[in-house]
């Protein structure tokens, strides 16, 4: 779950994440009365989507007093916002983030974040931070510096030094830096958080630090020991199909072409989608049907699918487990077809458990479904059938 | 001999009692699988499906002489099952359980750390020996005993790719499935070890898909390795959308075409061949064995 980065300063100050005075708002009036009550100026006004490198986009706009923080509101808020991270279609800003500008003498790059390679988790730093990091990176000259963290054992203060020195925090700033190392750690654990990252961590003459950008994902798989944080959920303009999947034990990604997919197993979905890419199709989707998916739960992937205009054919291709067996993948199927009454052709491959128990489901649920032997063919024949219909 | 697995690996289910425990359970037995008894905490003393169920791990261990155990725990308690398993040094554990918490994986990582145990998972099928023991949630039927090391992320594709193997004429030494989570105990690199020192074993089929670089690890292991057993890789996820990312840190863990052309850039370089299509795996084997001999 991807958290703004105001709900993210609030969560981690808890945990002594020095922040600048801000308030988040959703007209432009409430952004002109909050720098009204900040009462300073500069004042940064800062688009709240769940991507990063906004500043080069124009998401985050500087403005001196509450008109300008108004006008600045006015021209981000409704809007969508493009930026390096987004994808073409960017992203809505619902909210904005009215925040006290500071001066920094250095900008640093500091992370917590999972890392699979390791088992584990790591610390992550740079000492040139800043949307800098984007460009340093493509340019392939970042010099990243990474330590190993455990959530067991704290980190040894002597190696901690060591990594801060490496990413330029020296003296008053080093030492204010390993405290809040401590308590991030401390959040990342209790939180079950799978990124924290501060960009830039400010660094001001006075040797004080400032988060000045938080980036924060907590882990979905945790939630159920989060309630509290549950609310915090803000959905995207492209998540809410995904969402809706994920209550219905599904994974779905919507695609922009006329073939839907099902399949059981992310590792056989994928399989599913190259080959029907290498045949010269189009996938309107990509979806997996999880093991815990009940029939009812299928049923309303499929519904997904039948309820989307631009898909021509469905092919489902499934090689029934231990787990999901083909049976109940077509009475999912049959139960949504005689729901939506649609009719649209359906390839599908049946293999492995209770395939031949399969046919007899679409048999008795009258679906007259186009059946190949393999993987290969029925891709194929996906292609051709949505081609035709296409013509 | 099949890695990991023998005639004489004694079983107990850490969750005997649920539904997925019960019906996986049953399964294994007809499968020939010899299951020696269940854990349920506060259930110890009662016997289920026939077995004897003990509130703890080491007592389940010490009554039984068990040498394996499969988890089927919920996801909340995933990870202290694993850490109770790991404790009592149960040489195998096996984690169906799917959704167990990051941050759980890591606390069982290093639980694992230094340990005489082996995970396989979480998130994972298990691990299958045909004709001598399975010790996970498989559908069985299209296996055959045979040469054919399969290690593999995907449930799915590994049902997929054993019929394929099968019905070339080849049958399979063991299949394992490494489990579909980012972070999970033994890896493809450790599967391939166990495949390369195992006799009966003659190539291993590694299927992989985008995400990690848990292939390319693999594929650095081959290049040193050098072993004398043909190995074919299937990558799967060429075409998958990209996942948005947020931040820098998410540019390390990119999805879609880069990544996996540059697994199978990396296993290529290694010696590995790559299947071209994921219905030609068992074909790509079966020609990969006939040249080898």
């Amino acid at each position: 779950m991807r958290l703004h980065e105001f709900q993210a300063k609030s969560l981690l100050a808890d945990y002594g994440l020095p922040c600048p005075k801000g308030a988040v708002a959703i007209t432009a009036a409430e952004a002109e009365s909050i720098a009204r009550d900040l009462g300073v100026a500069p004042l940064a006004v800062k688009a709240q989507i769940h991507a990063g490198e906004r500043g080069a986009a124009g998401g985050v706009r500087m403005a001196h007093g509450p008109a300008m923080v108004r006008s600045a509101a006015e021209a981000l808020l409704g809007k969508k916002l493009v930026t390096a991270q987004t994808g073409e279609g960017g992203l809505t800003v619902r909210r904005v983030y009215v925040e006290a500008a500071t001066s920094a003498v250095k900008q640093i790059y500091l992370a917590l974040v999972v890392e699979p390679a390791l088992g584990g988790f790591a610390l992550l730093g740079a000492a040139q931070g800043g949307e800098e990091i984007e460009r340093r990176e493509r340019e392939g000259r970042l010099v990243r510096e990474r330590m190993t963290l455990s959530v067991g054992a704290e980190p040894d203060p002597a190696e901690l030094d060591a990594f801060l020195a490496a990413i330029g925090l020296e003296g008053a700033a080093q030492a204010k830096a390993a405290t809040l190392v401590a308590g991030l750690r401390r959040a990342f654990i209790e939180l079950d958080a799978s990124l924290i990252e501060i960009n830039p961590l400010a660094v001001t003459a006075d040797g004080d630090l400032f988060a000045l950008d938080v980036k924060m994902t907590l882990d979905d798989n945790a939630l159920f020991r989060h309630r509290d944080l549950a609310s915090l959920r803000d959905e995207d303009d492209d998540d809410r199909v995904k969402l809706t999947s994920q209550r219905d034990q599904l994974n779905f990604v919507q695609l922009d072409g006329d073939i839907g997919l099902v399949s059981n197993g992310a590792g056989l979905g994928l399989a599913t989608l190259d080959m029907v890419k290498a045949a010269g199709g189009r996938p309107a989707n990509f979806m997996d049907i999880r093991t815990t998916a009940t029939s009812l739960d299928i049923a309303h992937g499929f519904a997904l699918l039948l309820d989307n205009p631009a898909i021509k054919t469905l092919l489902v291709n499934v090689h029934g487990g231990g787990m999901q067996s083909c049976d109940t993948i077509a009475e999912g199927l049959g139960v949504a077809l005689r729901r939506s009454g649609r009719s649209l052709p359906v390839v599908v491959r049946l293999a492995g458990l209770n395939a031949e128990f399969a046919r007899t489901r679409f048999k008795n649920f009258g679906c007259a479904v186009i059946e190949e032997p393999d993987m290969a063919s029925a891709a194929q024949r996906a292609v051709t059938v949505a081609a035709s219909g296409r013509a | 001999m099949a890695i990991l697995l023998d005639k004489n690996t004694r079983v107990i289910c850490q969750g005997i009692t649920g539904w997925a425990g019960t019906h996986h359970v049953t399964q294994m037995m007809e499968y020939g699988t010899k299951v020696v008894g269940g854990v349920r905490p506060g259930k110890g003393g009662r016997s289920h499906l026939n077995l004897p169920v003990f509130d703890t791990v080491s007592a389940a261990r010490d009554e039984t002489g068990a040498n394996a155990s499969i988890i089927f725990v919920p996801p909340a308690s995933a990870a202290a099952a694993m850490i109770e398993a790991i404790e009592a040094e149960i040489p195998l554990v096996v984690t169906v359980t799917e959704r167990v918490p990051q941050l759980d994986m890591i606390r069982v990582r290093e639980a694992l750390a230094g340990s005489r145990t082996r995970l396989v998972g979480a998130n994972s099928q298990g691990v299958l020996a045909p004709g001598v023991a399975k010790l996970g949630v498989m559908a069985t039927g299209s296996e055959r005993p045979g040469g054919v090391g399969i290690v593999s992320r995907s449930a799915s594709l590994t049902s997929e790719v054993v019929a394929q193997v099968s019905d070339a004429g080849l049958g399979q030494s063991t299949t394992v499935g490494v489990g579909g989570d980012p972070i999970h105990g033994l890896s493809m690199r450790d599967c391939l070890e166990l495949f390369f020192a195992d006799p009966e074993t003659e190539g291993v089929v590694l299927i992989g898909e985008i995400g990690g670089f848990e292939e390319q690890e693999a594929a650095e292991f081959i290049r040193e390795a050098k072993p004398s057993k043909p190995i074919v890789a299937l990558i799967v996820g060429a075409h998958a959308p990209a996942e948005r990312r947020m931040g820098h840190a998410g540019a390390l863990a990119i999805g879609g075409a880069a990544a996996a052309s540059a697994k199978i850039a990396a296993l290529e370089q290694a010696g590995v061949r790559i299947a071209p299509s994921a219905g030609l795996v068992g074909r790509t084997m079966a020609d990969a064995l006939a040249k080898t001999h």
